[in-house]
């Protein structure tokens, strides 16, 4: 079982300004917990080096010896899944990377932003691949075909952000020069079909 | 334009993104939200209602606030009406807030249950995919109490869409592990074991999930889902790549379905069915010769899942522990990714192999990879993996290997995380202990660990090294030079302060002789330390000193200045002050003989389970460790002293003779099977008796029934299961060098709480001097446990009584005059001589014979005693 609240996403980068972070998190009924489990995630994570296992060994925080915190680390991003003892561990691995794939054939070359902006539709995707804690698909066209069906019935509802990418052109058009300004997009680009092994 | 000023819409919240972005410090961001909150507020209560749209953008602000990590208190409401909107946008940003920010009010709840169960009913697979994820997110009792039962009519309904299917069978399977009293178990529960037919790769997952989990709890329920499992795999690994739609991933073939099928197959013993069993096998063999093949793809993703699947499929290998074969094979194959340059290989075949070490086939071949695991343990750069080195290390050792992996364990020590030290600490001792072959190595490696590691010595660890010096004479001798010669270091650790204050205490006398270490040096040497230490401390040497008093009388003087010393008699603790006024009384009052009453060595400790290893099975589990008891004091002292001595060493429990340390050997669940001594201990008892418990230990008692006629014995063994756990594979056999013994088989299985008995057959050829020997070994709990006793054949049983007149007997007595005919062994009696008793011990010898001549050598022998 993944974790319910399992996966939390994560920018080292301060895209937010309290060094902060943007979750998903499915639910927590103890807000300050969930907060706090972010951060500590986020510290054991982060300053582990490239090449060590991508294995971490459950503290008290997240529910004892029989979970596990499984991430992966792309360009900026940290994915992290909290699994008991009733997932494979290399089988989480290649969800995540699943997930990360699915995310870049959704947005179109996915980047931090649009995670920031369309947290809902992230959530939605991550809907389709896990659902209250526990693997429900992960064949990525099952998936992208998914999205598309929510895709198509927005659009016939005249819907707010018909595609996620021509929502992403609509916030790029907003003449809001501080984004830019901020943050690099090419740089932070996830890239994901040229992976670095990890 | 409708679209044009929804988009504008859609601007206002990536405008407050972009806002809150920008913030410069953390107070403007929480200014902006805060403003941003009352707007959403106002908008709320206003008036006007608000249209769907508006609604739609306030709560996902709502959402985006939340997820920064600010409490959100209102907005439910505007949520569930949009859960309940007829559009799709409103109808899925309503579900997600309510997913997220669960709240338990119980209005609410009865509206989201509503729309819910509108949605299940409509026949649209989105609608009612929203409304099972949204029953999976929550999981909460309230949602089961209305769902469980409507749940698995969905997911075996003919006409379900596939994706629905997939989401009702997780939903289930969450809702089984939240409320498992409220999901009723029925007739759909054998259509759900068909889903594994299904055409749908995905819904075949979904169900191999669900399966796992009701076959843990249920498996008699589930046993026909093994040979579809195995039906389904052996598809999968077998076939070409054909009909696994889109599910083959980086050329692997389907490997999430793998995977879970190994891990419910997993849930039960090797299959009984020849067919299936061999079938299985295959596919099990095809798995780890892929394994061996060339890599398809470059890609790291087709390694992962491609190992993902191996290591499942060893997993179940280690679960079925039957094929010697495919266990050796599958260790040679962890051995490879011991030295693999992928990390995750490396911890995982580390981890992997730790289950292996137990088995009886693969722990032999998984010692052949010692080396490299010390090695990793010395070079690995990641302390997740160096910590599975140790647990494998831990697990590999045995007799053979235990003083080379102690000595590594000790050297990595010095370097070690400070995370891990302490259960590094813990498992050198349960080693050390374990398989010590002399107990003088054992003694070195505590007082080394204390060295190198003291402050992660736990109390445990300590008291365990005193219990075994003083219940094992041939060591006291040794230890108490040693821990003398350790005490001289200018800096040594309190915890061996302590260890010597107590050793010197009971057993300095045995290195007094020695004008080097005179009680004078002895005593000098421990007060030398008294002023660092903290009151535990000081209290317990105060003990020692008192010891000291008792073994040395002259150094008397001496510590009785130290304890009339104003900074012991008025200490400010009430511990010190007191112990230091009652051992000077007590010094001054008591006769020679009082004090060597009240002082004298102590008793050996009842065996037990060794209150380390009670401490790492804790460390290994949840939770965190209990305070330690600090009220550890018992009142030991006759009637002229009431001293409470603290009891270091935990003893609650009355003191008993002849404890076997190594029988807390067996109590160790993950241990691998043990070279056993042979248990004699009872063996005296039954020279001249037949019946009783000849051996007894925390699992099994072995009671004997015997019988002898002439030259045959027959003997009723009966083992008692004192658990309440099955011991499986139990059989015995009978090792003897000059008897004939039959044993009759026995049932492989004794039940908890039951005995079994064997019938031995046993005839005596010839004379002879070595007890047969009985082995028994049964599996405990996964652990394998050995056990040997000596069962008590002697020759004296098989003797027999002849009529014959004195002179007879003294003539022929008078015959034997030879010098190697005649033995003579003059020993001193333990207890009192009585002649009635003598004589009936004798009868009972059977060894001789007329009242007349009996008498008569009673008295013989009653003369010597």
């Amino acid at each position: 079982m993944v974790l319910p609240g399992e996966l939390f996403y994560h920018s080292y980068q301060n895209s937010f300004k309290n060094g902060g972070c943007a979750s998903v998190t499915a639910d927590l009924s103890a807000e300050d917990m969930q907060q706090q489990i972010i951060r500590e995630t986020f510290h054991l994570v982060s300053k582990r080096d490239d090449n060590v296992c991508n294995f971490l060994e459950g503290g008290s925080l997240i529910g004892g010896s029989d979970y596990k915190l499984i991430y992966r680390h792309y360009a900026t991003l940290y994915f992290v899944f909290c699994v008991d003892s009733s997932e494979s561990e290399l089988g989480i691995l290649d969800l995540i990377q699943v997930f990360v794939e699915t995310l870049d054939k959704c947005f179109e070359n996915v980047c931090e932003l649009d995670l920031i902006f369309h947290m809902d539709k992230v959530h939605y995707i991550l809907q389709e691949v896990v659902m209250g804690g526990m693997v429900l698909e992960t064949n990525m066209n099952e998936i992208v075909a998914q999205v598309e069906v929510q895709n198509r019935m927005e659009k016939s509802e005249g819907g707010l952000s018909a595609a996620p990418a021509r929502a992403v052109s609509a916030v790029k058009n907003m003449n809001l020069p501080e984004i830019p300004r901020n943050i690099n997009i090419g740089d932070i680009n996830i890239k994901v079909p040229s992976l670095s092994p990890f | 334009m409708p679209a044009v000023s929804k988009g504008d819409g859609m601007r206002g919240l990536a405008v407050f993104i972009s806002d809150i972005r920008n913030c410069k410090s953390k107070e403007a961001e929480i200014k902006r939200i805060n403003k941003e909150l009352a707007n959403i507020r106002s908008k709320f209560k206003g008036d006007k209602a608000l249209d769907g749209y508006s609604k739609k953008k306030y709560v996902c602000k709502l959402l985006f606030i939340f997820l920064l990590g600010h409490d959100i208190d209102f907005g439910h409401m505007e949520a569930v009406n949009l859960l309940s909107s007829n559009k799709y946008t409103e109808k899925q940003i309503g579900y997600l807030f309510i997913s997220v920010l669960v709240n338990s009010n119980s209005d609410l709840i009865r509206l989201i249950n509503n729309g819910i169960k509108n949605d299940l009913a409509s026949r649209n697979p989105t609608f009612m995919n929203l409304a099972l994820h949204c029953i999976a997110n929550v999981g909460s009792r309230e949602m089961a109490e209305a769902f469980a039962s409507e749940i698995p009519r969905v997911l075996v309904a003919r006409d379900t869409m596939d994706s629905v299917k997939q989401s009702a069978a997780l939903c289930l399977l969450r809702l089984n592990r939240t409320s498992p009293d409220l999901v009723p178990m029925g007739e759909w529960t054998a259509r759900v074991v068909h889903l594994l037919n299904d055409q749908h790769l995905g819904v075949v997952t979904a169900a191999t999930s669900l399966i796992t989990t009701l076959a843990q709890k249920n498996p008699d329920d589930f046993k026909t889902s093994v040979s579809l499992a195995v039906a389904r795999l052996s598809r999968i690994v077998t076939s070409a790549s054909i009909d696994l739609q889109d599910y083959t991933y980086y050329f692997v073939a389907a490997p999430w379905l793998s995977v879970k099928l190994l891990r419910l197959l997993q849930c039960y013993p090797p299959p009984e069915d020849a067919a299936l069993r061999s079938r299985l096998t295959e596919c099990l063999e095809t798995i780890l010769n892929k394994a061996q093949e060339p890599p398809k793809s470059k890609k790291v993703q087709h390694s992962n899942a491609k190992n993902a699947v191996l290591f499942e499929a060893i997993a179940l290998i280690i679960h079925h522990d039957s094929e010697p074969t495919l266990l050796v094979r599958a260790c040679n194959q962890l051995g490879q990714f011991l030295q693999h340059r992928e990390t995750n290989l490396r911890y995982l075949a580390l981890e992997s192999m730790c289950t292996l070490a137990s088995s009886e086939f693969s722990h032999e071949a998984v010692k052949t990879h010692m080396e490299t695991v010390i090695n990793a343990l010395k070079t690995e750069r990641d302390v997740s993996v160096r910590q599975r080195a140790v647990d494998l290390l831990y697990a590999m050792c045995d007799r053979s290997n235990a003083k080379q992996i102690v000595a590594e364990m000790l050297s990595y020590l010095e370097t070690a995380d400070y995370s891990i030290r302490e259960e590094i600490v813990l498992k050198v001792a349960i080693l050390a202990e374990k398989y010590a072959v002399d107990y003088t190595w054992y003694v070195d490696t505590i007082l080394n660990l204390i060295r190198i590691a003291g402050d992660y010595v736990s109390e445990e660890v300590w008291y365990r090294v005193i219990q075994i010096v003083i219940n094992r004479d041939d060591v006291q001798g040794y230890a108490a030079k040693t821990v003398f010669e350790a005490l001289q270091a200018p800096a040594c650790h309190e915890n061996l302060v302590k260890v010597g204050g107590y050793i010197l205490g009971e057993f300095g006398n045995l290195i007094a002789g020695d004008s080097r270490s005179s009680p004078l040096v002895q005593f000098n040497l421990l007060h030398s330390k008294f002023h660092l230490c903290s009151v535990p401390t000081r209290a317990l040497l105060l003990s020692a000193y008192i010891k000291f008093i008792n073994l040395f009388p002259e150094v008397k003087a001496t510590i009785q200045d130290v304890l009339r010393s104003d900074s012991q008699l008025r200490n400010a603790d009430v511990e010190l002050q007191q112990r230091a006024v009652e051992y000077l009384r007590l010094s001054c009052i008591a006769s020679t003989d009082i004090l060597a009453t009240v002082l004298e060595e102590m008793p050996p400790f009842p065996e037990r389970e060794s209150s380390i290893l009670a401490k790492l099975k804790k460390k290994k589990g949840p939770g965190k460790l209990p305070d330690m008891d600090d009220s550890r004091r018992s009142v030991n002292g006759s009637t002229d002293s009431t001293h409470s001595f603290t009891d270091v060493l935990n003893l609650n429990s009355a003191p008993s003779s002849g404890a076997n340390l190594l029988i807390d050997v067996f109590s160790e669940s993950s241990a691998p099977p043990a070279a056993t001594d042979v248990s004699e201990e009872n063996f005296p008892r039954f020279v001249c008796k037949n019946n009783g418990v000849i051996y007894e230990n925390q699992l099994l008692q072995i009671g004997l029934k015997s019988e002898y006629r002439q030259n045959l014995g027959r003997m009723y063994v009966f083992y008692g299961n004192k658990t309440s756990t099955q011991f499986l594979s139990f059989s015995s056999s009978v090792s003897s060098s000059d008897l004939n013994v039959h044993s009759k088989a026995v049932d492989p299985v004794i039940e908890g709480g039951a005995q079994m008995q064997q019938i031995l057959n046993i005839e005596c050829v010839s004379d002879f001097s070595d007890a047969p020997v009985l082995n028994i070994q049964f599996r405990y709990g996964g652990a394998l446990q050995n056990i040997a006793v000596k069962l008590p054949v002697m020759l004296n049983k098989f003797f027999q009584p002849t009529e014959m007149m004195s002179q007879d007997f003294f003539q022929r007595w008078k015959q034997l005059g030879a010098p190697q005919q005649e033995v003579q062994k003059i020993f001193k009696a333990k207890h009192p001589m009585d002649t009635e008793v003598a004589k009936a011990k004798v009868k009972r010898h059977k060894s001789l014979c007329r009242d007349s001549v009996s008498q008569r050598l009673c008295e013989l022998l009653s003369e010597q005693f």
